[in-house]
């Protein structure tokens, strides 16, 4: 009953450097050069699903937390961002404009801070790690896991959407937060910007990949490994469960406001639509396609289900919402391990057929055992 | 005075109508410690049964029909999804959620293109129309069904737990899986017919919605969130747990949301769940186990 841990392998570290310098590569230099402007910003928009998911893939791959509510930390952030943008629409002085339509004339007190720059920027991060480690604070200290706790997420991200909408005059109600104009100064219309954007959020991307790869790879990320498949067992080994679950919870929260935060500026808007249980959970199957168990496999897999639903979602709106739950079905009920999986199996395939000593039978009964998800 | 007595009478209301949905649910994550996502579903299924069976039934008699009908069809619904897909996937309650997640999707969609994304409306018979007036308190014929409903459903699942053979097998299998096994009891007949009468249920509530508002595609969603809250916080396969749970959360929600707005209610109920959860993380009513928790 044992899945991989990300730093499993002892393999040449140097393939993975240099396919990581590849990768970069092709995001830094052949994406811009091939892609339209248009085409570009809606793959700006599925890099900040894959911050999400490399958010996901740590707290949920290798913690074993399933948080069915990093919807709110990614809105939580976006939120953070919105708010800072509409300020500036609305320049000094003034209140946005939804507020005057619903007849608020002075600015909130919450809204306040969000004037300067240099509250709103680090709140996009600060915000969504406080809230999630609170909660995870309270939830985890009790020992309340699993699907108790998959529930509870799933109920904050119901009751944050619910407060979205039915304070109206402070949050933009069901149209959340959009007719941005300009941000820091920079035209959002223009071309170059949302370029600049690009660059910004691939940058954050790699940068999130690296540090959830240090992290796993570092004691730290064994640990979170073992209180996956064992938390009694760390906890009679010394350690306390709940400090490391929520930091790898909290980290997961932050990166999902950080991509929020990138969402804004590119997308243009933040509504309650997009941060909801339906959303939040479909982030969730971002991860479950790539493979949870790897952290590669959830940037993959946010960028083929985005890309997925981008082309068919319009064309074909009733068979994408059939094939969406078949994707649930199919890859957590037969592949739990995802593309990720599919990789991993057909590398030991290949070993066996070379007859290499990494397939000798311990290990392939080891691998078989590998491909048993726990509960 | 009577205003608070209205809003008494409002929250029993809503806890009846949670504790319809969470009593299927109850079971199917207490026993088989499944998450059962498209329990949603099974709802609006009961639901869509009583519009379709309005036509050839008439105003006067076709709810009481739909009842037994919609309990069956869910339950029906319930069986082949234990069959297919969750059997499988037994030791995983969290894959579960998932899985049923994806299923829910496409029932919702086969919903949308079977009956139209708009919603119908199910016609009330002349005997639910209106209502009693009590101290003050307006009490619509349609809660009041509702609650008789719940009140029959739960005395209904109590006679079977505690005096049928099948539910002293659903019990011995709820406490210990492993040990009813050895003694010779068939565990997964014990869970298919749980998980029938679980989803039936489910169905039931869903004609009983017909008369609180319209029908939809969604209209499962709506519910399903707040019926599994009620689990967590009645505990698992406890049926005392849910009753009062559910009654407790639908009085709180309503008083709050008196008191403030609805959707700060939401918000109140939530903290107040995860306030309660740290002094009795398990529920509150604990099934007795020696295994760590």
């Amino acid at each position: 009953m044992k899945m991989p841990g990300a730093s499993g392998g002892a393999r040449n570290p140097w393939y993975g450097r240099i396919g990581f310098a590849l990768v970069a590569l092709g995001f830094l230099v052949l994406a811009p050069a091939t892609l339209s402007d248009f085409g570009l910003n809606l793959f700006t928009k599925y890099l900040c699903y894959a911050i999400i998911a490399v958010g996901i893939g740590l707290a949920w791959g290798q913690g074993g937390m399933l948080s069915l509510g990093q919807g709110v930390f990614f809105g939580l952030g976006g939120y953070a961002m919105g708010m800072y943008l509409k300020l500036q629409a609305a320049g000094p002085g003034k209140v946005p404009d939804f507020m005057s339509w619903s007849g608020v004339e002075k600015l909130p007190l919450l809204w306040k801070p969000f004037q300067y720059a240099w509250i709103a920027l680090p709140a996009v991060v600060v915000v969504p790690m406080a809230v999630a480690a609170g909660l995870g604070a309270m939830v985890f200290r009790r020992r309340v896991r699993g699907a108790y706790f998959a529930i509870l997420t799933q109920a904050l991200a119901a009751a944050f959407v619910i407060l979205l909408i039915g304070e109206q005059g402070y949050t933009g109600g069901t149209n959340g937060l959009t007719n941005f104009s300009q941000a820091f100064g920079l035209d959002l219309a223009d071309p170059t910007n949302q370029r600049m954007f690009y660059f910004i959020t691939a940058g954050v991307l790699g940068a999130m990949f690296l540090l959830a790869r240090q992290l796993m790879a570092s004691r730290y990320g064994r640990l979170l490994v073992a209180v996956r498949d064992g938390e009694e067992r760390v906890r009679f080994l010394g350690y306390n469960p709940t400090v490391i679950k929520v930091i790898a919870f909290s980290i997961s929260a932050g990166m999902a406001g950080l991509a929020g935060a990138l969402f804004v500026p590119v997308v243009g808007i933040i509504s309650p639509a997009l941060l909801g249980i339906v959303p939040s959970i479909e982030m969730v199957i971002l991860v479950a396609l790539g493979g949870r168990s790897s952290l590669v496999g959830p940037v993959i897999g946010a960028l083929a289900v985005n890309y997925a639903k981008t082309s068919l979602s319009n064309r074909f709106p009733s068979g994408w919402l059939y094939l969406e739950g078949l994707l649930f079905v199919v890859v957590i009920g037969f592949a739990p391990m995802g593309l990720a999986g599919l990789v991993g199996y057909g590398r030991s395939a290949l070993d066996r057929l070379r007859g290499s000593p990494g397939a000798s039978p311990a290990d392939e009964a080891k691998r078989l055992e590998d491909e048993v998800v726990p509960a | 005075m009577g205003s608070l007595l209205t809003q008494a009478f409002t929250g029993l209301g809503i806890g009846a109508t949670l504790l319809l949905i969470a009593l299927g649910l109850t079971f199917t994550f207490g026993q088989m410690n499944v998450i059962n996502m498209a329990h949603g579903e099974f709802i609006m299924a009961g639901a869509y049964t009583a519009y379709m069976l309005q036509g050839s039934f008439g105003r006067e008699t076709s709810l009481l029909v739909s009842l037994p009908v919609a309990f069956v069809i869910a339950g029906a619904l319930g069986v082949a999804l234990e069959t297919v897909l969750i059997r499988r996937m037994y030791g995983r309650p969290l894959d579960t959620l998932l899985v049923t997640w994806g299923v829910s999707l496409m029932l919702q969609q086969l919903a949308r293109d079977l009956f139209g994304a708009a919603n119908v409306q199910v016609l009330t018979p002349s005997w639910l129309v209106g209502g009693v007036h009590v101290a003050g308190v307006d009490m619509p014929y349609a809660r009041l069904f509702i609650m008789a409903l719940v009140a029959a459903a739960v005395a209904g699942i109590w006679v079977y737990m505690t005096y049928l053979p099948q539910g002293r097998r659903m019990r011995a299998v709820m406490q210990n899986r492993q040990l009813a096994a050895c003694s010779g009891i068939p565990t997964a007949r014990v869970d298919r017919r749980t998980f029938f009468i679980g989803s039936g249920l489910a169905g039931v509530a869903g004609v009983a919605l017909t008369q609180l508002g319209s029908v939809g595609p969604t209209l499962g969603t709506n519910y399903i969130v707040d019926a599994f809250l009620v689990v967590v916080v009645g505990g698992l396969g406890q049926i005392r747990g849910a009753i009062i749970a559910a009654i407790a959360l639908g009085v709180l929600d309503a008083y709050v949301e008196w008191g403030t707005s609805a959707s700060f209610a939401k918000v109140v109920v939530f903290v107040a769940i995860v306030a309660f959860l740290q002094a009795r993380p398990q529920g509150l009513f604990v099934l007795k186990t020696r295994a760590l928790t």
